[in-house]
């Protein structure tokens, strides 16, 4: 039964209406008008597509773009690589008074935020940091190798934010498989592989999924660190964006490639729904 | 005829806990196999050593011959069909019933053939493409049945499958387990807390409390001549009393209740007195009958199942005895003083 509409109701609605106009709509829309402001020969701004035009005239644009896309996706798949023994040991295997303490330490990173895990990392991997260090000490090596600035370093600082995000969906739905659905398969003669493949894998789907989505996205457009671990490759798209916005002030043309960025990633991932049969209500939820 | 199942002195501790309790018992080959008892007994337990799911901490377990150390459950010849029956949910009907047969690698034409008769035989025809969330309780049931009964295993475990069912549903189940039972032959070794559903299934019921078998036995005799108070207590309906006291052939209930109960050579500390055993107005001539004056308290109406609530004159202990619903009792109402009487034998006595 519907509650009836009273000023209860408006009131209510007041504080998300506001979150979702000024947050959300306006920063937008104008974002989204300016993409299509160009300055032509005359000096005036006119509508055009010319923002969106040089992103496929110059190679170098989409290029980056598509090396981008191909390490979000290899970041992601090898963030779910990592996660799932993880997540499948404090689910399955450990005590639940112990795994919550131990989810609580894992995100411990979450909490102090990238920007200085990232520095975390710089000290790890730097050539006279932690690592490099160690192994001239116990005489592994001479010289230092050469981690930081490159796309190794850049990989590892993304991988490592991505398994935090990746954690949570892959326990949850973890969680939900009841354990007596591998007894049932065992029990019926499967191997321990013929479950994970033919049971977890195809019941954890929807929840790798929402899980991947998430990461896939937070890569894709992170900039802090393929910026501060990168080389000066300049591997990463948003980079591009930044450019556009900060060294040569052309905000129209920043704001388009932002729109691309977004309407470019979506479609990847609605090309990976489709390849692996999922629907997004099941994998939104 | 061989016995599918040995258990030899099989324990399982966990920790300082004794969940099973040094059990012995044999099954034979195309039984039906009970194993009745409350929550907490060690059935459960009990069913997944034989599963192969914990591995017992003294004790021998062996199938047709074999010993089943170390052997994990997907090499036993046991199939299990769950309390919650674990249908795959990502599976429909027809994949869920070849799961166990794809396995073992068998040829995809025999796989079909055997799957389409397992399915005819439980009634699914017709369900096969269906997924198994949009099913009902009872087909839910019978696809569980199904998908282990189809690998034509040695010895078929069900631990409670019945739980979940409507009333008017379990009882036709339990039928239907029965028939299938004999037509397949496979053993089937069936747990439950409902001594019904055991008692009418069953070729022999084990009967389990704390760890221990306190009697196996067929259905009727555990009915007849339960071996300790708790078989008596717990197999159908019994009136449980007291006793205060035994001498010269006379129980003393604790209420103050005499009967007379000749010939038993230990201090008896419990009687039980089933409610159908309890005869309304005996006629003059039976023998061997104590007779019991009563006072009708209530009559509880249940269909073929109503009861009497009665006080004994004698002491004021409670009472329930059935009441056939024919045309000679029909006068009885509340507040009538009637006797009633019962065959010393139906008074079953035990020391605690």
């Amino acid at each position: 039964m519907k509650k009836p509409i009273n000023s209860t109701f408006y009131l209510l609605m007041v504080p998300v209406l506001l979150w979702l106009l000024l947050l959300i709509v306006v920063p937008h829309l104008d974002m989204f008008f300016r993409s299509f402001r160009f300055e032509n020969d005359d000096g005036l701004m006119v509508f055009s597509l010319n923002n969106y035009l040089s992103f496929f005239e110059d190679q170098i644009y989409w290029l980056t773009f598509v090396q981008t896309a191909l390490y979000s996706i290899g970041i992601t798949f090898l963030a779910f690589v990592v996660t799932f023994p993880v997540a499948f040991y404090l689910t399955k295997v450990i005590a639940k008074k112990y795994s919550s303490f131990m989810v609580l330490l894992l995100l411990i990173p979450i909490w102090i935020g990238e920007l200085v895990t990232i520095y975390g990392w710089m000290i790890l991997l730097s050539d006279n940091g932690v690592i490099n260090n160690f192994l001239i000490q116990i005489g592994l090596i001479d010289t230092p190798i050469v981690m930081l600035y490159t796309n190794f370093s850049m990989t590892i600082g993304l991988l490592y934010m991505s398994m935090l995000f990746m954690i949570i969906p892959m326990m949850s739905a973890l969680e939900s498989l009841d354990d007596s659905l591998i007894e049932a398969a065992s029990d019926l003669g499967a191997s321990k592989w013929t479950i994970f493949r033919q049971i977890i894998i195809p019941y954890t789907t929807p929840g790798i999924a929402s899980g991947g989505i998430i990461v896939f996205m937070l890569v894709i457009g992170d900039y802090v660190a393929p910026n501060i671990l990168g080389g000066k490759s300049s591997l990463w798209f948003t980079e591009q964006i930044y450019n556009k916005f900060l060294a040569t002030f052309n905000w129209n043309e920043g704001a388009a490639f932002g729109f691309l960025l977004l309407l470019l990633s979506s479609a990847i991932i609605w090309l990976a729904l489709r390849i692996t049969g999922q629907k997004l209500e099941r994998v939104g939820s | 005829m061989s016995n599918v199942l040995e258990i030899k002195n099989v324990t399982k501790k966990f920790g300082d806990f004794t969940a099973v309790d040094s059990v012995n018992f044999d099954v034979e080959d195309g039984g039906f196999f009970s194993i009745l008892g409350g929550s907490g007994c060690g059935k459960t337990t009990l069913l997944r050593m034989i599963a192969g799911f914990e591995q017992e901490t003294e004790g021998q377990l062996f199938i047709r011959g074999e010993s089943m150390k170390g052997i994990p459950p997907e090499k036993r010849a046991v199939n299990i069909v769950f309390q919650n029956l674990a249908l795959f949910p990502m599976m429909n009907v027809e994949k869920n019933v070849a799961f166990g047969l794809q396995r073992q690698k068998r040829p995809k034409l025999e796989v079909q053939t055997r799957v389409t008769e397992m399915l005819e035989r439980v009634g699914l025809i017709g369900f096969e493409k269906k997924n198994v969330d949009d099913l009902s309780g009872g087909q839910r049931q019978r696809v569980a049945i199904a998908r282990s009964l189809v690998l034509r295993p040695s010895i078929l475990l069900l631990d409670e499958p019945l739980g979940a069912l409507d009333r008017k549903l379990r009882e036709h189940m339990k039928i239907e387990l029965k028939i299938l039972q004999k037509e397949i032959g496979t053993t089937f070794i069936y747990i439950t807390h409902d001594q019904s559903e055991a008692l009418v299934m069953s070729d022999r019921v084990a009967v389990m409390n704390e760890g221990r078998f306190e009697q196996i036995d067929t259905p009727k005799n555990l009915y007849k001549h339960p071996a300790t108070s708790f078989v008596a207590g717990f197999v159908g309906e019994s009136n449980e009393f007291n006793i205060a006291g035994y001498a010269d052939g006379i129980l003393t209930t604790e209420h103050g209740c005499k009967l007379r109960k000749p010939g038993l050579d230990f201090q008896p500390g419990k009687l039980f007195m089933r409610p159908e055993a309890i005869i309304l107005n005996p006629s003059e001539d039976l023998i061997d009958v104590e007779r019991i004056p009563m006072k009708i308290q209530a009559i509880l109406f249940d269909g073929s199942n109503t009861k009497i609530s009665a006080h004994i004159e004698q002491g004021n202990d409670k009472v329930l005895i059935s009441l056939p619903q024919n045309a000679e009792f029909e006068q009885l109402k509340e507040g009538d003083n009637i006797l009633t009487g019962i065959h010393h034998n139906d008074l079953k006595c035990y020391q605690d």
